[in-house]
């Protein structure tokens, strides 16, 4: 019998093109919690799926209490006790939260087959009860916040006897007080021989919850240390440690007079009190965890939403703005995080794409003209460099890199001051993000203003001139480029604040 | 940024995809009508019959247009056949009480425009409402309020002028079927032609896209509801011209017929794909047939059958082309 | 707030109770036995239909076809009783539900196994089913004096001292309930529309419980035609036409989501019910029955703009128990 509830040892995991592990080991002890850490896109999440029985690994060899086993589902693997807790929940809003709970092994009366709806309410009630959460079982799902909701889920782990929960991100989208919250559940779990696997970001989450903390990065595995064993700097270290193998291009131009000004903004629920300004050829990292409330800051800018309280200056003036169309005519444009879903129209071919949101400028009283968009398209498609045959090219036959291209493209088409670029090279080859970076640099020449949103320390480090940090809806702090080191960047983002 | 890529913008002619559209299909379907029905009836083939039978089944066409844009935009709408109601019975009533006939067309036409905005503000101040279910609600109004105001009775008595909208002839062609290719060649304009048009096709494939993209989507929502509204109205004025008197319970139905018609021509429930032209051509499919079928005799309500299975048939069609060619390219 | 669904089901039944008060005080015959028994008559064949209804739109669908169906049926039961007048009114029932149930299952096989929308595959057999229905009769009706007194005994005949109408929307909300809250299959319907992905992961077979639904909601306007048709003593080529407006309305007064994932058998009673006393009581306190739709359709608004209302407080409030 192995000491060891859940052991992995060896697990490649190859998609086409990708080795998304290389020969990772992990071993997980009972009753214990476990972090699990790495830069996004180190390979933790394809790790989980591997252990759920999403993925079949290539090779490599996984044991549960002692006992070898091999996943062909993840129904296999709950019916040993292995349940993974998702960042996005993924349960019925509608339904009450009994009947998420059980949904699948719902209790009913082995005669009539009639659901036992008391007993599951009880049961449920038990479940909630045990882990110190007071939440009624009989409310719908969808009006639980998403700390509860994530509790609920926990609940519906313990309902199927779990003894190994998987915990991905589980402090990500939640505000100090409901982390709190989670960490007791968590230490009550552990407390009653459940063990825990926590992958976080948050260094407090795993100081405050785990006893050892495995380290992969690029698809490997770095190591495995007590958490007392481990200083800060050595784990970030351990985390990011390569070398920087990407080159920026260099900073030219200079930095002239503020375009762009808020102060005090404030939306409820998302974020509170942000201030920052950016200047002309200025490029401002603003980072932070995801879910820190970067996006929300910059919708706001943008006239997506509306924040609550707050101004926003313009070339000095305060200006308000109720629509995203009053913000380009302004001069603010926005790249937003998710290219596929509100940068692109993916069925459309890539001019139709650059021109969408200028089509005042290609028609005449209401009436395109197909050949002055066929122009235009052509122009700026070739000046990001697009790889595409022609404009008629649609835009979900591009790479990820490539469609970045023409949503940059469609920026440029109309006439702006501030850029917004939201996670510009999310998703991007090395490739293709060299050369928005290049975008980058030569529209910071040209006096533009530029906000960044990046999660990504190398490319924080190495593109902008100033850093804000923001975390749980707050900028923590405002830093100058020049000498700054990434772990300092990441103290901001993670560490609590004393 | 040395290396300069080429992107061409020249639009290549491409063949099959040409000849593999839907409206060619239709246009298939068209010329098979019309010759199982010069075979089954000798009468068939006469231009005056064929231009008269088209006054028969054109008023509710004029709906068939703005149609086209609220599905392109992913919506629905099924209010329409109220609002036709409602504006008809209101020209009628106002004529009556002594307005001058242009001025009640005027008002008919305004109400159609209010019926419509009013959908399209309700939708788009309640996004998380389906269009299907508020103009549900607005269909029941309109109409009720069209009961309020006429009860059971009939209003009618226009003058005579007004009777050649739906009657009348120019040369020995149905004033009402210029008027109808005349509006529709406007409709297919502001569709394929204008930054309104693309919008629309845009909001149509990823509306969030288009907000990002600066694209006033809520404006461009309640103009194409209140576009759907106006020519409910119309509707309502060649209707009304055709029977000469109305009662709050015309064009029932209509919207079930005119939803139909748009769906058989081409254009996606799931937004943002078909074209004007697909709609036109399916008016006529429907309606030729309905004629010719009625030549020989055969009961309209077999027709209903027919139209049903036309529809389903039709929208099965594309997605088994599709899997056959994914297939296709999966083995190439 | 956080239970929505108490807040609006208590508001419906709040409002109910004011309107028959008020009812009540305009006219007292309204809340007498004679009266109370007719109002339920006249809303039973809706409130059968609208189980049906709930349950379709609960997976997110939609099914048009029903006001078709129910008259395909009627028409069918109505030819067979008026060429064989011996025949016992169950046997007359139950072909009404196999008919039902058919076009049910063909709207069901479209929607789930060809994967054709709901909207549109139900428009089109819509338009099939009525076309059926009239060339089965040849146009022509089937009036009173064609069926056997036993079979619009049906509508009029009572059993335990009610009639057999209401009876049986009874038994029929009492068996749905309980198939829709106590049996696990029940519940898939609800797990297919608040989150097919996820019903999917979990096992559910989300297109057999499609099937379902489509084939339950055909036998039940089955089983509505034939007592329409008992009703009104007469099948008609047009019976029922554009009902499925009304069926769908009575449903979204009661709560039912066409998102799908959410409604309660005892919001859609409650729904079902205003509509039926809206119905029957304007006439009572002298409101032209000519207000009754206008009303009716302010009434649907209303409900589900309040409903969004609701609904977005909620959200916001969740916000608030933000701290930032």
């Amino acid at each position: 019998m192995s000491e060891y509830i859940l052991e992995l040892k060896g697990i490649t995991k190859i998609f086409p093109g990708v080795k998304a592990l290389n020969q990772v080991n992990f071993n997980l002890a009972k009753g214990e919690i476990h972090a699990l850490m790495g830069e996004n896109g180190a390979g933790k999440s394809t790790f989980i799926k591997v252990i759920t029985g999403v993925h079949a690994p290539d090779e490599g060899e996984m044991y549960f209490e002692g006992e070898k086993v091999t996943f062909k589902n993840t129904r296999e693997s709950q019916k040993l006790g292995i349940a993974a807790i998702y960042q996005h929940v993924t349960n019925y809003p509608d339904l009450s939260v009994t009947e998420n709970i059980f949904i699948g092994h719902e209790k009913v009366s082995p005669r009539t087959k009639r659901i036992l709806w008391n007993d599951m309410h009880k049961k449920a009630k038990e479940l909630l009860d045990s882990i110190g959460a007071n939440i009624d079982p009989k409310v719908q799902m969808g009006t639980l916040s998403v700390a509860e909701q994530q509790i609920v889920e926990i609940a519906k782990a313990l309902s199927m006897d779990a003894k190994v929960i998987i915990m991905d991100e589980p402090t990500a989208a939640l505000t100090k007080t409901e982390s709190e919250q989670l960490y007791k559940i968590a230490e009550q779990l552990r407390d009653s021989g459940v063990s825990i696997i926590l992958i976080s970001h948050r260094f407090e989450d795993m100081y405050r919850l785990a006893t050892r903390v495995t380290v992969f990065r690029d698809a490997q595995y770095i190591g495995c240390w007590g958490v007392n064993e481990i200083s800060n700097e050595k784990l970030i270290f351990a985390m990011v440690g390569r070398e920087m193998t990407q080159l920026f291009p260099p900073r030219q131009g200079k930095i002239g007079k503020e375009v762009l000004k808020v102060e005090g903004l404030s939306q409820t629920g998302y974020f509170a009190d942000v201030s920052f300004s950016v200047r002309q050829g200025e490029i401002l990292a603003l980072t932070g965890l995801v879910g820190a409330g970067r996006t929300e800051v910059c919708e706001s800018i943008f006239g997506i939403t509306k924040p609550d309280k707050g101004k926003i200056y313009f070339e000095g003036k305060e200006i308000k703005i109720n629509e995203p169309l009053e913000a380009m005519n302004m001069g603010i444009g926005y790249l937003p995080e998710d290219r596929q879903k509100q940068g692109l129209i993916l069925q459309w071919g890539i001019g139709k794409n650059i021109t969408l949101s200028t089509l005042s400028q290609i028609s005449k009283a209401g009436w395109l003209n197909e050949k002055k968009e066929a122009e235009v398209a052509k122009t700026l498609a070739e000046k990001v460099t697009v790889k595409a045959t022609s404009i008629f090219d649609t835009a979900d036959s591009l790479s990820g890199g490539n469609q970045q291209k023409v949503v940059v493209a469609k920026l440029l088409a109309s006439e702006l001051k501030v850029i917004i670029l939201d996670e510009p090279t999310k998703g991007v080859d090395v490739g293709a993000k060299y050369a928005i970076y290049e975008i980058m640099r030569e529209l910071a020449k040209q006096d533009y203003a530029i906000i960044m949103v990046s999660s990504e320390m190398p490319e924080v480090l190495g593109m902008s001139d100033r850093i804000a940090v923001m975390r749980d809806g707050r900028i923590t702090a405002t830093l100058e480029a020049d000498g700054i080191s990434q772990e300092k960047i990441l103290e901001f983002a993670m560490l609590e604040k004393e | 940024m040395e290396t300069k890529r080429i992107v061409s913008n020249k639009k290549e002619f491409n063949l099959k995809k040409f000849f593999f559209q839907w409206e060619w299909m239709l246009v298939a379907v068209f010329i098979i009508i019309n010759i199982i029905n010069t075979n089954l009836s000798p009468y068939y083939l006469s231009f005056g019959g064929i231009m008269d039978a088209t006054m028969t089944f054109l008023d509710k066409a004029f709906m068939v247009l703005p149609m086209v844009l609220i599905i392109i935009l992913g919506d629905i709408d099924i209010s329409i056949a109220s609002t036709t109601a409602l504006s008809s019975v209101i020209m009628a009533v106002a004529y009556n009480m002594g307005l001058p006939m242009p001025l009640a067309v005027l008002l008919a036409l305004t109400v159609g425009a209010v019926c419509g905005m009013t959908n399209g503000i309700l939708i788009v101040k309640f996004k998380e409402l389906p269009a299907m279910i508020v103009t549900l609600s607005t269909m029941i109004i309109y109409r009720g309020i069209a009961y309020i105001i006429l009860e059971d009775q009939a209003a009618g008595k226009f003058p005579s002028w007004y009777s050649y909208l739906g009657w009348g002839y120019v040369g020995k062609i149905p004033f009402m079927l210029i008027a109808f290719i005349l509006i529709a060649v406007l409709f297919g304009l502001l569709l394929h032609k204008t930054t309104f048009g693309r919008s629309v096709y845009g909001m149509g494939n990823n509306i969030t896209a288009c907000r990002y993209s600066g694209i006033k989507t809520d404006h461009i929502k309640v103009a194409v509801f209140t576009l759907m509204g106006i020519m409910a109205s119309v509707t309502a004025l060649f209707l009304t011209s055709r029977t000469g008197s109305t009662r709050p319970n015309v064009a029932i139905g209509y919207e079930m017929d005119v939803i139909a018609m748009v769906v058989l021509g081409g254009i996606s429930t799931l937004g943002g794909r078909g074209k004007m032209l697909g709609a036109v051509i399916s008016v006529f499919i429907i309606g030729l047939l309905r004629y010719g079928l009625g030549l020989i005799n055969v009961p309209a309500q077999a027709l209903m059958i027919i139209i049903g299975i036309i529809l389903i048939v039709a929208v099965t069609i594309p997605n088994i082309n599709l899997n056959g060619f994914k297939k296709k390219r999966l083995a190439a | 707030m956080r239970n929505i669904s108490k807040f609006r089901e208590a508001g419906l039944l709040v409002f109910i109770v004011i309107l028959c008060i008020f009812l009540q005080l305009k006219n007292p015959s309204f809340l007498t036995l004679e009266n109370i028994n007719d109002l339920l008559t006249n809303t039973a064949i809706l409130s059968i239909l609208a189980v049906g209804m709930m349950m379709v739109l609960l997976t997110a669908g939609i099914d048009l076809s029903i006001g078709s169906t129910l008259a395909l049926s009627g028409m069918t039961a109505a030819l067979v009783v008026s060429n064989n007048p011996d025949i016992s009114p169950i046997a007359a029932i139950l072909i009404g539900i196999a008919v039902g149930t058919v076009c049910g299952l063909v709207v069901g096989f479209l929607v789930s196994i060809v994967g054709i929308f709901p909207i549109i595959a139900s428009l089109g057999m819509m338009n099939v089913y009525r076309g059926l229905t009239f060339m089965s009769s040849g146009g022509k009706w089937v009036s009173a004096h064609q069926m056997p007194e036993s079979f619009k005994k049906i509508a009029t005949s009572s059993i335990l001292g009610i009639n057999t109408l209401i009876f049986i929307a009874i038994v029929i909300y009492i068996i749905f309930y309980y198939f829709i809250n106590y049996t696990r299959t029940g519940r898939q319907i609800y797990a297919v529309g608040s989150n097919i992905n996820s019903a999917k992961i979990s096992g559910i077979n989300t297109k057999k419980t499609l099937l379902l639904v489509y084939t339950l909601m055909g036998s039940l306007a089955g089983l509505a035609g034939v007592l329409w048709v008992s009703k009104f003593a007469s099948a008609q080529g047009d019976t029922a036409t554009g009902y499925e407006l009304n069926v769908i309305a009575a449903c979204v007064l009661g709560g039912v989501s066409v998102a799908g994932g959410y409604g309660k058998v005892s919001g859609l009673l409650v729904g079902a019910l205003l509509l039926g006393i809206l119905n029957n009581a304007l006439p009572l306190i002298n409101v032209s029955p000519f207000w009754q739709s206008a009303i009716q359709g302010a009434i649907i608004l209303v409900a589900i703009l309040m409903n969004a209302y609701i609904k977005r407080r909620a959200t916001k409030e969740n916000l608030m128990r933000r701290k930032i």
